[in-house]
């Protein structure tokens, strides 16, 4: 059985069609990549997979389970979890606080636990608070950790997004544009970053890229968007050799072939 | 030569009360008090002040300013003085018995100093009667403005119905008090042996608190059915709403008010009360579950896709605001032992917005330093009457100009921190040094 499985979905915004038919299938432990124009319908595709919009047509399953039109917190409790093409932060939280609340559907103490700080709580939010930095130490910004996230750097900040999507305990971890705004040299550490989550926790990976390079280095199977249509899958190289993606590209994104 | 001496003077002061720990600082609180007594009202005199001030002072400050000096005098002979010498002799002894107290289990220590605290609050209280409805009053401010925060502050909403909830509570434990307890016409003899009053009050507090979270579940489905601002709007009409019905309830005295109530707020029952409000919602927002209220106020759709369940999380944090804003309208009916709809309008909720955000948004020190603040600050401005509510609302608006998060903003604290024992670590054998957490 395929970890996620979509099927036949397609969404319209008003009169826009976002997303068209679109089809998937990921496997445990697999990299897989979206790539597309601007404004293909990479993002939405991820917004339907979370729960963000409900698809107009088409069904989500998640581990053989339908999770279509469930809510966000649901879907992401289940495991999948996401990071944003513009980060979304929380800008007046601490790094420690942002890996720590992530974990919330992981606490068990309850409103009594909260009110009245019980023993329970005391040892869950140690443990929750270990386990904030070791994944803090996993993408190297534990020394950050009590910092307001509005001070840091961006790199760091990609970095911090990336630890609280992993606090959520993801299956499947959608990461959006992960190396957007970064130089040649924060790219490769985000690489190492990705390919070092995925050996050590085993989760599947689904990235949404601008960059050919990243698709290239990361993923076993490619899919192209355009109009919210998937005009070309398969490997990097083959996608990469598709006359059709070249058309959807020529003129607009040179980088992407490049 | 003789400013370098000066300067190491007060460095080496500096230093010193940096060791004395808080066990040190109440222990100098309770010897004021008790030099008050003493020499107080005789300094008094001699000062020109004819009686003791009431209030530091405040209350004087447009009453009469000339004799703000003497009452500076006053403040620097009876409070400063005894407070900073006594906890400076007392550095070694008071760091020993905060290290015993803690080596034998930090909640008692924070009891203890609770306690000590408390002594001194009463004590000061009670040379005036006059002292003791201002410090319920304060305790209660304290209550409100920091349940209000909880949503206003932590959660980034705008909530206006803290003083509808504040009449539910109040109407809903003094009916209870009045039938069971003290009886009158409309509602016919006592149910109750007035001797099981004093213990059945909790509980008519309680109801009170709960007959609030109950009109906040109004507020809150409509409001947070939906993403949007629609709490505001709501909120408010909650409040009017909430206003006119009592004003129209016969039952309970329409606009007259409803009277009766039975004396059973006295400091201490407040005390108790506003030490478990704050207590708890201390508790609450240092938790991780409290912590996703600032992830909902910061970043809704991030929150969701981190798991954070946030309608419950809404839902929740309203109704343990309104619940608490519930209590305190209890207490204060019974405080005052006289209630009126005209009391829980726009300007109980101007009041109690000024008191949020002047003191700091997201946090509990600031919701404590606005209440006193504020209320001290209401009691300077009294004899200007009407006036005050021309200063207090430009006061807000250079706040938000200036510290648009108010003066001490995300700020929580960790009570067992704040009991340890200070000073140089060689003299805390036996307690090991963690740093504090905040
Ligand atoms: N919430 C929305 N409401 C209306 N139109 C939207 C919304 N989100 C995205 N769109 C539109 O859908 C199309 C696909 O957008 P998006 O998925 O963000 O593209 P990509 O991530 O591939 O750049 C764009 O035309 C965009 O303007
Ligand atoms: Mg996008």
């Amino acid at each position: 059985m395929s970890l996620l499985r979509i099927e036949n979905l397609t969404h319209h915004f008003g009169g826009l069609r976002a997303v068209k038919d679109y089809n998937l299938v990921l496997e445990p432990g697999q990299i897989r990549g979206l790539i597309g124009p601007n404004g293909a319908g990479k993002t939405t595709v991820f917004n339907l997979i979370t729960g963000v919009y409900r698809p107009t047509e088409g069904r989500i399953l998640f581990e053989g389970r339908d999770i279509t039109g469930m809510r966000p917190h649901r879907i992401a409790a289940l495991g999948i979890s996401r990071t944003f093409q513009n980060m979304q932060l929380w800008r007046h939280m601490t790094v420690l606080e942002h890996v720590k609340v992530a974990q919330y559907s992981q606490i068990t103490y309850g409103l009594v636990g909260a009110f009245f700080g019980t023993a329970r709580r005391r040892w869950e939010e140690a443990e929750i608070e270990r386990k904030a930095y070791s994944l803090l130490e996993m993408v190297g910004v534990a020394r950050w950790a009590d910092q307001v996230v509005t001070n840091l750097p961006y790199g760091v900040q990609r970095r911090v997004e990336m630890a609280r999507a992993l606090a959520t305990e993801p299956k499947v971890l959608l990461l959006d544009e992960p190396t957007a705004g970064m130089n040649p040299e924060e790219l490769k550490e985000m690489i190492d970053i990705i390919r070092q989550v995925h050996d050590r926790l085993g989760m599947s990976i689904f990235l949404i890229e601008h960059r050919m390079r990243v698709v290239m280095e990361l993923c076993e199977v490619v899919q192209t968007l355009n109009f919210g249509e998937v005009i070309a899958e398969g490997t990097p190289d083959e996608v990469r050799a598709d006359p059709a993606v070249i058309e959807a590209y020529l003129g607009r994104e040179v980088e992407v072939v490049a | 030569m003789a400013e370098n001496q000066a300067q190491r003077l007060l460095a080496g002061l500096r230093s010193a009360l940096a060791e004395v720990p808080l066990l040190g600082w109440l222990l100098g609180m309770v010897a004021a008090v008790i030099v008050e007594y003493l020499v107080g009202a005789p300094l008094a005199r001699a000062l020109g002040l004819g009686r003791v001030p009431l209030l530091f002072g405040v209350d004087l400050l447009f009453k009469s300013p000339l004799l703000v000096p003497s009452a500076l005098a006053y403040m620097v002979l009876v409070y400063a003085l005894p407070v900073g010498s006594v906890a400076l002799v007392t550095r070694p002894l008071a760091n020993r018995a905060a290290e015993k107290l803690m080596v034998l289990s930090p909640v008692v220590s924070v009891v203890v100093h609770v306690a000590v605290f408390y002594v001194g609050l009463h004590s000061w209280a009670l040379l005036n009667d006059y002292r003791v409805l201002v410090v319920k009053l304060t305790l209660l401010a304290v209550m409100l403005t920091l349940s209000l925060n909880l949503v206003n502050g932590y959660m980034g909403e705008f909530s206006c119905s803290h003083p509808g909830f504040m009449a539910l509570g109040a109407y809903t434990s003094s009916v209870l008090t009045v039938v069971a307890f003290v009886g009158s016409e409309r509602f016919g003899p006592p149910l109750l042996p007035s001797a099981l009053g004093p213990f059945l009050f909790p509980l008519a507090l309680i109801a009170g608190g709960l007959v609030a979270s109950l009109g906040a579940l109004t507020v809150a489905i409509p409001s947070f059915r939906t993403r949007g601002d629609y709490l505001a709007i709501i909120s408010l009409a909650f409040m009017l709403v909430v206003k006119s019905l009592i004003e129209n309830l016969e039952v309970v005295g329409g606009a007259r008010g409803f009277m009766g109530q039975p004396d059973w707020a006295g400091l201490t029952t407040v005390f108790v009360w506003a030490v478990a409000c704050v207590a708890m919602i201390n508790s609450f927002v240092r938790s991780t579950m409290g912590k996703a209220l600032n992830a909902v106020r910061d970043g809704e759709g991030a929150a969701e896709a981190m798991t954070v369940d946030t309608r419950r999380t809404k839902m929740v944090t309203f109704l343990f605001a309104a619940f608490w804003a519930g209590v305190a309208g209890g207490l204060y009916a019974h405080v005052m032992r006289y209630v009126n709809p005209g009391g829980f309008g726009l300007q109980k909720l101007a009041e109690l917005l000024a008191m949020v955000y002047l003191g700091g948004l997201n946090s509990v020190v600031g919701s404590a330093a606005g209440g006193v603040g504020f209320m001290l600050f209401s009691e300077a401005l009294r004899p200007l009457e009407i006036y005050k509510w021309i200063i207090i609302p430009v006061l807000l608006i250079l706040v938000m100009i200036f510290r648009p998060t108010g003066l001490i903003a995300f700020r929580e604290f960790d009570m067992v921190s704040l009991v340890r024992p200070k000073g140089a670590p060689t003299r805390r054998r036996g307690v090991p040094h963690v740093a504090a957490q905040d």
